[in-house]
């Protein structure tokens, strides 16, 4: 569709936006109805749970705990009220801690922003520079190293680069904390305090980085590779343009729009938070959240958390298509 | 290589044994670790293992108790027994106050116990079906009357099984949903300060502890670290000085213990008895067969199980109940590893071939290990197994529906085997739906008896005449598979002194620890 003014321009990016966030919305429940199906499908409930770690449970035990949280209603019953409070904005209440889902989810959210937001621009940072050097070197020993690496950092299981970098870096060399988010009990503040929680974040933003790093760097080397073959860069060449303005402006800026929508991807889990690395470095973030609400089926928490980490999911979505046409004026956004 | 490391451990025993008796300091930060995440602190609704071990620091009963589970003055500083064993008189200590500042007294025992406690903790409410009435006849002394003698009655007195809850604050509140639990008050010797959920639980001393000079430490931080491996990490690293039983994989154990000024001890579980078997289903399929039962007995290397999988930690079991609670039987009929053996039973059987599910307890390696290695010992001999996966949850729902044929689990003892013992094997506790009760479905009325018995006695000769007949019988039935009594070393820095003194280690208030530190 070509565009008059720019009157014209912003009213359909308006629109485009107001339709997919209705559609977005429909998703959303869609997803809320589906999760809650899956994980009341799942066998055991939190009150057995509850009552397994008291190591004594009678009836009125159990009974009790079944009716505090509802779960002696019929499942309609509880899909209905779960669904009504969901509408309101509001999660419910954490059967096993004890608190609202949306106070548990907000006090981890700091955390994992932190955690996924380094390791999103660690990962974009040296994954697309990467990339770019291995393209420009094609052939050579180093696009062999880069490309080496990038194999290696994709192959490899995260828990155990986990493992392995925080007995190197921790208990071996004792350069870097190997777990946790602060120094616990040094009650640092200010400057204090964030180079602390600095030094807390490099190892597990790095191993949490490594993976997208190795995928942006063999998706920007090969998507360079790919453009840089097409004819509108051999008539830069051919008009006498130099080398570094070809890449930069012809080849790199088509060759992102792969990686823009990788990193569409990834930013939609930021907040989904990254389960692996959070257990094996006892980050306090929604992932370890999520992985022990799952383990514990506290209900409530896993809905709240996949319901935050959905709608995540589809901004990002959206955002990643308006930058499309950003990136590339030859894409057009239509309703 | 065996003697040099006895040699050593004795030695670092020896010594931590010397500088026990040193004076001891007051000040200091215990780290230590916490795992799973406590779900709350209110020890008065919440019971697991985590809640207890922080809230054990917050709340007191009116007992503790000696290695021997003999009962030794906490919040009672003595009390008696009449002759008829139907009247227990206890005499609270003077000036003991809430940590709110609020005066202790035995309104507060009342209310804990009788109406409270009765209300929210199942385990006790088992127990108090034999109290008649608990009274306060002045502010220093509760009596307990009974309505016949209950023989456990002085061993329902520590902190996890009857915490004292603080009157002023619980009285006439919705429980569960009182402000105050988030801010635990209780009398012990740490007070609870802050908890950052996902990341640590800070306490700090009672200045007011009734003890003088007591407790030694200034602060305790309980670390919350997910992962097993990473647990060890902190330790390796010094950031934790204290790693409770269990905390990490049985196979880090070794590495950790041979650093320098590291200490463990086995001591402190001698309360909880942890009592290992697998359940085999008497309810349907092949084990109702009492000779199949017999072969899959003998044809476990428990001892194996005990050395490669549980780093010898542990004592293989000769029954139902744990050589260190108390009226144990140590010469019940044989269940010994013997793989000829159990290819008699095997033969005189009606085992037809079928695969028999076992159901591994989804506890972490160990567990997992276990059920490879029971798999292997039941291959031997002739039986066909294989492995059922679960969770946590999932486990629960399996073992409480009866859906398994051999399914591993463990249970604590609680020191009586009227408290602990008697649940696995008498009939009016089968029910659906319960992982924790009459599992097996195992149903003989001569045991029934014997158990209804034994728990009303006063005399504990009487009660050791007819729980050794109990324990005869039921090792002779088969209903369980017996495996090891377990035990969980707590592994410390050499320079925290008594971090164990009592039955329940750990999960005591540690009023006696200090640290030998600059």
């Amino acid at each position: 569709m070509s565009l008059g003014g720019n009157e014209t321009r912003g009213a359909i990016v308006l629109g485009f936006i107001a339709a997919r966030l209705v559609k977005a919305v429909f998703i959303l429940l869609a997803i809320l109805v589906l999760n809650f199906v899956l994980i009341h499908a799942a066998p055991g409930d939190p009150a057995a749970v509850m009552a397994g770690e008291a190591g004594a449970a009678d009836e009125k035990f159990l009974q009790d705990l079944r009716e505090r949280f509802g779960l002696d209603q019929p499942f309609a019953v509880q899909l209905w009220t779960y669904m009504k409070g969901a509408l309101q904005l509001d999660l419910g209440y954490s059967y096993r801690q004890q608190m609202p889902v949306a106070e548990l989810i907000w006090d981890r959210l700091p955390a994992t922003l932190l955690l996924t937001s380094t390791a999103f621009v660690i990962s974009i940072v040296f994954g697309v520079l990467a990339g770019v050097l291995a393209a420009q070197a094609q052939g050579t020993w180093w696009d062999t190293l880069i490309s080496s690496l990038a194999l290696l950092f994709y192959a490899t299981p995260l828990f155990w680069v986990a493992l392995m970098a925080s007995l190197l870096f921790s208990v071996v060399l004792g350069w870097l904390p190997g777990f946790g988010y602060q120094t616990i009990g040094a009650n640092y503040t200010g400057i204090e305090r964030m180079l602390d929680i600095g030094k807390h974040l490099i190892l597990p933003a790095t191993t949490l980085g490594l993976f997208f790093t190795a995928i942006y760097m063999r998706m920007t080397r090969a998507s360079m590779l790919e453009v840089s073959r097409l004819d509108f860069v051999k008539t830069a060449r051919a008009k006498g343009l130099r080398n570094s303005v070809i890449q930069r402006r012809h080849v790199l800026r088509n060759a992102l729009l792969p990686v823009i929508t990788l990193a569409g991807l990834q930013a939609g889990q930021i907040v989904g938070g990254a389960v692996l690395t959070e257990t094996v470095f006892a980050w306090p973030g929604i992932g370890r959240l999520m992985f022990e609400a799952i383990s514990q089926r506290d209900y409530n928490v896993i809905l709240g958390v996949f319901f935050i980490s959905a709608a995540m999911v589809l901004l990002f979505n959206l955002i990643t298509d308006i930058l499309y046409g950003i990136v590339d004026p030859r894409i057009r956004l239509t309703k | 290589m065996k003697t040099l490391k006895f040699l050593t451990t004795a030695a670092a025993l020896a010594l931590a044994t010397s500088l026990s008796a040193e004076e001891p300091v007051s000040g200091g930060t215990l780290n230590a670790v916490i795992q799973p995440e406590p779900p709350g602190l209110m020890l008065g609704l919440v019971q697991n293992g985590p809640t207890q071990m922080v809230a054990g620091q917050i709340y007191e009963s009116l007992l503790r108790y000696d290695k021997d589970l003999n009962p030794m003055p906490s919040l009672a500083k003595e009390w008696t027994k009449s002759e008829d064993g139907l009247t227990y008189t206890f005499t609270l200590q003077d000036d003991v106050v809430w940590h709110d500042g609020e005066p202790f007294s035995s309104a507060d025992v009342v209310f804990s116990v009788d109406t409270f406690l009765r209300e929210t903790h199942a385990r006790l409410r088992a127990s108090l079906v034999h109290v008649e009435s608990i009274e306060a006849p002045d502010d220093k002394t509760v009596v307990f009357t009974l309505k016949q003698p209950f023989g456990p009655f002085l061993g329902i007195f520590e902190a996890g099984t009857m915490p004292m809850i603080p009157k002023h604050i619980y009285e006439g509140t919705d429980y569960a949903n009182n402000p105050a639990n988030n801010t635990p008050i209780g009398t012990g010797p740490f007070k609870f300060n802050e908890w950052e959920r996902g990341s640590y639980i800070h306490l700090v001393k009672n200045e007011d502890y009734y003890m003088d000079g007591k407790p030694y430490l200034d602060e305790i931080y309980y670390q919350v670290i997910p992962d097993a491996a990473s647990r060890a990490v902190a330790f390796e690293t010094g950031k934790v000085d204290l790693l409770p039983g269990g905390s990490v994989e049985n196979f880090d154990i070794p590495r950790l213990t041979a650093m320098d000024n590291v200490c463990y001890t086995n001591d402190g579980w001698e309360f909880f008895g942890p009592h290992s078997w697998m359940w085999l289903n008497l309810h349907e399929g092949p084990m109702t067969d009492k000779n199949l039962r017999k072969a899959v007995m003998h044809s476990l290397n428990r001892e194996f199980a005990r050395d490669a999988l549980w780093n010898g930690n542990g004592t293989v079991a000769k029954g139902p109940v744990s050589s260190v609670t108390r009226f144990h039987e140590p010469n019940t009929p044989d269940i010994s590893y013997n793989p000829e053996k159990a290819k008699e039973y095997l033969a005189a059987s009606g085992y037809d071939g079928e695969t028999i599910r076992i159901l591994p307890l989804p506890y972490g390696e160990t567990w997992q290990r276990w059920a490879e290695a029971t798999k292997q010992n039941l291959a031997d001999v002739g039986i066909e197994s294989e492995i059922v996966a679960t969770d946590v949850a999932g486990w629960n729902q399996k073992v409480g529906d009866w859906d398994f044929d051999l399914a591993f689990t463990y249970l604590y003892q609680y020191g009586d085997p009227a408290l602990g013992v008697a649940r696995t094997y008498i009939s009016s506790n089968i029910a659906k739906g319960s992982p924790w009760n009459n599992v097996s479905g195992y149903v003989n009325e001569e045991v029934d008896k014997l158990f209804a018995e034994a728990a009303v006695q006063a005399d504990d000769a009487k009660r050791q005449e007819l729980y050794t007949e109990v324990q005869n019988i039921v090792v002779d039935d088969v209903p369980v598979a017996w495996m090891l009594e377990l035990q969980f070393p707590t592994i410390y820095r050499c320079d925290l002194k008594n971090p164990v003194s009592t039955a329940i280690g750990v999960n005591d208030g540690m009023r006696d620890a200090w640290l030998a530190r600059e």
